[in-house]
Formats: structure tokens, C-alpha cells, sequence
């Protein structure tokens, strides 16, 4: 088995007076899907944020391809092939779909300079994005916004891709779609990192899951292990799949 | 395949109209109001150029705000320098000033401008570095410090230049008027309106058409996400409050010639009606600047032609109406 892509030992987040994050131990293999699951204020969101330095570990390390990430600045942190869609989709609302998307590809100065290949997979994946190119990100739907996000994070080849729940407020057709395009990056050899309330998304996509509780990891396992034990779901997290 | 082609500019798209049409509505009013169509041609062209050297001022404040959040008290010292710096540019090209050949007249302003607006910059590059660094992310101090390190500023002026009022004589081709119909209209407010809309035009270029401009309207809007796409938004944010002060250095040297004349509390009064331009504009929003500084410049004039006592008061009175009508100012920055 290969060294893992992603490795939090021992993680505390203080966010203020807060104390969030207790000793996060988290293993993310390489090239497959981790799913982060939990009630609400776990330390999903918390655990994330720390993860790309927008939030600081107050202690624990974090290593990202065995390199120490944990006192790294947000943006050296997503130069090392990270990208990060938040909760609340992060896309910039004045900017059209092309200028958002212009953003994130690093090397391109003009829309006509990002790679062609890649711009028409993610039309593919997402054919809303070449029908509002030169829409206001702002007048989208959420789901459009949604798909935005995912696009803005893969218009560059990654390493790692963390999504904080992909599938919020998503209509079913949409969730469907958005569950193919990661089954794709999957397939390119991305490592994705996922953190997710909807449980039937997780099942189709996850390899790995980390339950959450408190601020600490209270199960590590396979996805398939959690999936076929009705009474480990009811224990972590209170229903069945 | 490439990327479908632009149907049309993103800043004309979805562009929220009825702020645009104040300022043609104010201008409407005013008409009646002041009786005479010359006065008013008049009025509205002094209102229009005074409009536009605040607004070259402001741009650089209110995208320093919207970007990191910066509360800039002592944007006042760039103007008063790049004012001062100028006019020792202009002493010493007299002889040039003094002709009444426009090409000799510009050859001793433009580069009068270029210096006054290079040192104002550089002092904003050790103004960020050494008073507002230390306090990101703290309001109050901000107010206090950067409040202070004006006043420290305008301190320095009066040793340099001494504590007087100074003239800035405009040069010779640049006096006078031409006359449209029977309204007078002085050359140099012409001049400032023409500098001031290419000022505008440069900026809306730069924030529309370059990976900077992008970074910038982003930055503006979320920089927390900027971050996180791998751009370092500390480095953007020193370029623009560089920018900013080089631009309100050269408001300064326009508002100076605008005046005729130069005092240290230069900054410090203009500062006034800064804030109130791009509050009235919605803080971080450029297009928002410039109709503010247009509404405020229109109205000094109209008011300080109607009745000169309420002069100051009609400018809050009008940011207080705007607000009244959009909380966030005319163009709010949205996820702010």
C-alpha cells in the first residue's frame, strides 16, 4: 500500500476562545475517496479549514505527500495541487462563470489560454458552465453555483481535491451529476477528501470514512465495512444507510 | 475547443441602472433650481471636474478597504504630498509654467504629476509596512494609528515647506475660459474632467481586463477564497495601497491646481468628503467611487451656488439619503 497523500496527527483548532478541533487523527489514502462524516459541529468544517491553513493548528501535525503543511500559508498550501471548495461554494459573485474559472487556472492570462482539453471535459461534466459562461456568477442556482465550485477546483490537474458538502441543497438530477464528476477525477487518479451529510452520496463515492464526533475521529474504516453494519451506523451516527 | 468567445463586456452585464441615473437626476433638479441655463453649464462642468479629482482620489481608498478591510484615516497625507512634491516641481519649472504654450505647460505638469504621484506612493508602501501592518484586523487601532501617523505627516509637510498656505499658480495656457454659448467654463476644469475619465477608463480596463484587475475584484469580494486558490493576497493588497496613494498624489496635485493654492490640512479636509464618496459608493466598489464622487462633486456645487452655508451639509445629507435608499451604499460588494 502507498504512504498516504493526506495525514493529520494529533490536529487542535482554537478558534478564538474555542476550543474545536481534539487531537484529529486522520489518514487520507492516496487516490481514493475519504468521506468525513458527522452530526453537525463535529469538526468537519473545522478540520478542512485547518487543513488548508485558513484556520491554524494550535498543535498536531499535518503532513500532505510527507511534506509538513501545518504552519504553510493557505495559498503555498493550494500551490502543492490542493484545491478547496468551501460550504458555502466560495464562488465570486460579481465574476462571470469564465472569470471564475480564469481565476483558478494559475497559468492562463486570457480564457483562450486555458487548456482546452480540460475546459471541455469540465463542459462535459457540467454543460450549465458553457451556457452561462459569461453569466454573473452571482445569478446562477445553487446547483449551478455548485458545479462552478467543482469546476473552479479542476480546472488544473490536482492532487487533492477537498469539498465540503458537495451535495448541500442539490437537487437530485444535480447530486447525480456531481457524483459522476468525482467518479471521474477519481478515475484521473485524484485524491478527494469529502465531507458529507447525504448518506447515499457517501455510499456511492466513498472508499475510506472518518466519522467524527466532538471534535475527534471516533471511526477510521472502509466505506463498504460501515455500509453493511446497520448497528456501526446506528452507533456513529444514529441511522441506518 | 476553446473557450466560447464573450458575448459582450462582463461590466455591462447585469449592471444595476438606477444609481447611474442619479447623477443625470441631480443635474435635472438642479436646472430649475438654479434658473440660469449658462450658470448651470457652468456649475455642472465644476462639479463634474471636482467629481472626478475626488474620485481619482478615492478609488485607491476604497479598494484598500475592500480588499483587506483596512480602515485608512491617513489617506489624507498621500494627497497633501503628492500636492506639495508637485508644486516644488512646478516652482522649478517656471519658466515653462509661465509661457502660454500648452506643450511647455505640460511638459512642467505631467512630470510634476509623475513625481508627486511617485513619492506619495512610496510613502504609502512605508506607510503600510510600518503603521497599518501591525494593526490588520483591528478597526480601532486602525482609525487611531493611521489617524496619527496623518497628522505626523502633516507635520513633516509644515517643516519642509513651512506651515503656510502656499500658491500653486495653474499655468499659463491652463487660465482662463472658454466659452459654450454663454456659459464660461474654466480650461482646466476641462483638463480635469478629461484626466479624471481617463483615469476612470485606465482603472476600469485594469479591474476588467487583467489577471490583476480579476485578483482585485475577487479579492474584493471574498480573499479568503483568493487565498485558497494559491494567491498571495497580502502582495496584491501592498501593490494596491501603493497604487492608491500614488493615485491620491495625484488627486492631490489636480486638487491643488484646482484651488490655486496648498496647505498641510489639505488632506485632512478633502479626507471628509472621501469617506463620503465611497460610503455613498458602497465600500470596495470602484463604479460605486465614481458615481459618489460625481453626486458629491455636482452637489458642493450646486449647493455652495444655492446656498453657500449648507455646502457640507448637503454632501452628508445626501450620503445620509443614499443610505436610507441602499444601506451598503449604491453598488454594495456582494459577500461582504
Amino acid at each position: 500500500m502507498s504512504a498516504p497523500l493526506l495525514e493529520l496527527r494529533g490536529v487542535h483548532t482554537h478558534i478564538g476562545a474555542y476550543h474545536i478541533l481534539h487531537g484529529v487523527d486522520l489518514v487520507v489514502p492516496r487516490g481514493e475517496v475519504t468521506l468525513l462524516l458527522g452530526r453537525n459541529g463535529a469538526g468537519k468544517t473545522t478540520t478542512l479549514r485547518t487543513i488548508m491553513g485558513l484556520w491554524r493548528a494550535s498543535s498536531g501535525r499535518i503532513h500532505l505527500d510527507g511534506q509538513d503543511i501545518t504552519q504553510l500559508p493557505t495559498p503555498d498550501i493550494a500551490l502543492r495541487r490542493v484545491a478547496y471548495v468551501p460550504e458555502n461554494m466560495g464562488v465570486f459573485a460579481d465574476l462571470t462563470v469564465r472569470e471564475n474559472l480564469l481565476l483558478a487556472a494559475r497559468s492562463a492570462k486570457r480564457a483562450s489560454q486555458i487548456d482546452s482539453n480540460r475546459l471541455q471535459w469540465i463542459f462535459e461534466l457540467f454543460p450549465a458552465m458553457k451556457t452561462f459562461w459569461n453569466h454573473p456568477a452571482g445569478k446562477l442556482s445553487g446547483g449551478q453555483k455548485q458545479m462552478l465550485a467543482v469546476s473552479r477546483a479542476i480546472i488544473e490537474p490536482r492532487e487533492l481535491l477537498i469539498v465540503d458538502e458537495p451535495s448541500k441543497g442539490l437537487a437530485p438530477a444535480i447530486i447525480e451529476n456531481m457524483i459522476e464528476a468525482f467518479a471521474q477525477l477519481k478515475a484521473r487518479g485524484v485524491t478527494l477528501l469529502l465531507v458529507e451529510q447525504n448518506l447515499y452520496f457517501a455510499r456511492q463515492l466513498g472508499d475510506t470514512v472518518a466519522v467524527m464526533d466532538e471534535g475527534r475521529i471516533v471511526h477510521h474504516g472502509s466505506m463498504q465495512a460501515l455500509s453493511d453494519s446497520p448497528d456501526l451506523q446506528h452507533a456513529l451516527l444514529g441511522l441506518a444507510l | 475547443m476553446s473557450a466560447p468567445q464573450s458575448a459582450r463586456s462582463p461590466l455591462l452585464s447585469g449592471i444595476d441602472w438606477p444609481p447611474l441615473l442619479l447623477v443625470p437626476a441631480l443635474a435635472l433638479i438642479a436646472l430649475p433650481l438654479v434658473g440660469s441655463p449658462s450658470s448651470w453649464i457652468t456649475l455642472t462642468v465644476a462639479g463634474l471636474a471636482m467629481g472626478l479629482i475626488i474620485f481619482i482620489m478615492a478609488s485607491g481608498l476604497t479598494l484598500v478597504f475592500g480588499l483587506m478591510d483596512i480602515l485608512n484615516f491617513g489617506h489624507g497625507l498621500f494627497i497633501a504630498l503628492g500636492g506639495f512634491v508637485a508644486g516644488s516641481v512646478l516652482a522649478g519649472l517656471s519658466d515653462w509654467t509661465g509661457t502660454g504654450s500648452w506643450a511647455l505647460n505640460l511638459a512642467a505638469v505631467l512630470p510634476a504629476m509623475a513625481v508627486g504621484m511617485l513619492v506619495a506612493g512610496a510613502v504609502g508602501l512605508a506607510f503600510e509596512r510600518f503603521i497599518v501592518r501591525p494593526v490588520y484586523g483591528q478597526h480601532l487601532k486602525q482609525i487611531l494609528i493611521t489617524m496619527g501617523g496623518m497628522i505626523i505627516g502633516e507635520e513633516l509637510i509644515k517643516v519642509i515647506w513651512g506651515p503656510l498656505q502656499i500658491a500653486l499658480p495653474l499655468p499659463e495656457a491652463m487660465r482662463g475660459s472658454v466659452l459654450l454659448g454663454e456659459a464660461s467654463i474654466e480650461k482646466y476644469r476641462l483638463l480635469a474632467v478629461g484626466v479624471g475619465l481617463i483615469i476612470f477608463a485606465l482603472l476600469m480596463w485594469v479591474l476588467a481586463r487583467t489577471k490583476v484587475g480579476l485578483l482585485i475584484r475577487a479579492g474584493v469580494q471574498d480573499r479568503e477564497m483568493v487565498e485558497a486558490l494559491g494567491y498571495r493576497i497580502r502582495r496584491l493588497f501592498v501593490g494596491v495601497f501603493a497604487a492608491g496613494s500614488a493615485l491620491a498624489g495625484l488627486g492631490g496635485v489636480m486638487w491643488g491646481l484646482y484651488q490655486q493654492n496648498l496647505t498641510p490640512q489639505m488632506g485632512a479636509q478633502v479626507n471628509v468628503l472621501i469617506f463620503i464618496v465611497i460610503i455613498i459608493g458602497g465600500l470596495g466598489s470602484t463604479g460605486g467611487a465614481l458615481i459618489g464622487a460625481l453626486l458629491v462633486g455636482l452637489m458642493a456645487n450646486y449647493t455652495g451656488f444655492l446656498l453657500p452655508k449648507l455646502a457640507l451639509f448637503s454632501n452628508i445629507a445626501l450620503m445620509a439619503a443614499i443610505l436610507l435608499w441602499r444601506p451598503q451604499g449604491v453598488y454594495p460588494v456582494v459577500n461582504r
